[in-house]
């Protein structure tokens, strides 16, 4: 628990599982899960790569910046791990 | 049956729905052949499905309220749920499947609420089918905006000093919320606890019901 993660800001095409209210956003590793088979390559019938799952948490202050509502609540979600990069 | 001038309700004063007299979708049309042509292959039958459709309406939220209320009583229970929720709640009957399942612990100082931005990923297995509104844009668009302004148009009003914490079930695991013990029930068994828990309690748009509720 707590390393430091960018969530990636790109926007590709496809199934992706990463929501896109959280692109480019900075949390903490809460959990690791997994592996998990990789979404974005089930979703068109290839093997999916087995890929770690990190339950990041992020303040809404982080995510919504000044528009938060109560800046010091936090949001989880999980992400994959070609999806985080160290901060 | 007396006929007044009241023709577009029904004898028991409610508005006639309209019939669905519109074409199927797209969707509709090619789930119906699919599985018509499953069942005239031999793949499965309509009992097989029907089966299964009794299977999944059966689940309810008493599921989910078994495990609380055992949870909030049963320490080594407890210690399971902490360490590997789906297997926990497995040896109790309630198979979550392939899916993972973590229970999160709303406290004075913590509110845990669930919601799934991508889709409507839900613990079918603990808790049934998932409400309408679930699956609305707007629970879920406005859930990871203003989930206390979301909260109080459940009639949960939190003070500033609870944190909210919102999970936004977006892959693998299933979440469902531990809500908090009410005051009051510290001799209560199990069976008497789960008529305290409610559905939403265990999403986190509720809260679990006061003794006073039941009374």
């Amino acid at each position: 628990m707590g390393e430091k993660v960018r969530v990636r800001p790109d926007m590709p095409p496809g199934h992706i599982r990463t929501p896109a209210y959280l692109r480019g956003k900075i949390g903490v590793i809460e959990r690791t899960l997994g592996p998990f088979p990789n979404p974005e390559q089930l979703a068109y019938r290839r093997q999916g790569e087995a890929l770690p799952l990190h339950r990041v948490r992020f303040t809404m202050a982080a995510v919504w910046g000044a528009g938060a509502e109560h800046p010091t609540d936090t949001i989880e979600a999980e992400i994959y791990a070609h999806w985080l990069e160290p901060v | 049956m007396p006929h007044d001038h009241h023709e577009h309700l029904s004898p028991s004063r409610h508005p006639f729905r309209a019939d669905n007299d519109v074409p199927l979708t797209y969707w509709q049309a090619m789930e119906i052949a699919v599985r018509e042509l499953l069942i005239e292959k031999g793949v499965t039958t309509a009992a097989e499905i029907s089966g299964q459709i009794d299977t999944m309406d059966a689940r309810t939220p008493a599921n989910g309220a078994a495990v609380v209320a055992r949870f909030w009583t049963d320490p080594a229970f407890r210690d399971a749920m902490r360490t590997d929720a789906s297997a926990a709640t497995r040896e109790m009957g309630f198979d979550i499947g392939p899916m993972k399942l973590i229970a999160v612990e709303s406290t004075a100082e913590l509110h845990n609420i669930v919601v799934c931005t991508l889709c409507s990923c839900y613990p079918r297995n603990l808790l049934g089918l998932p409400p309408d509104w679930y699956k609305s844009r707007a629970y879920r668009a406005r859930t990871v905006r203003e989930p206390r302004s979301v909260l109080a148009e459940f009639g949960v009003v939190l003070p500033t000093s609870t944190q909210v914490r919102v999970h936004d079930s977006t892959a693998d695991m299933r979440y469902i919320v531990i809500p908090a013990r009410p005051a009051g029930t510290q001799d209560w068994t199990q069976e008497a606890l789960a008529a305290l828990v409610t559905r939403d309690s265990m999403i986190g748009t509720g809260l679990a019901k006061s003794p006073k509720a039941l009374a």
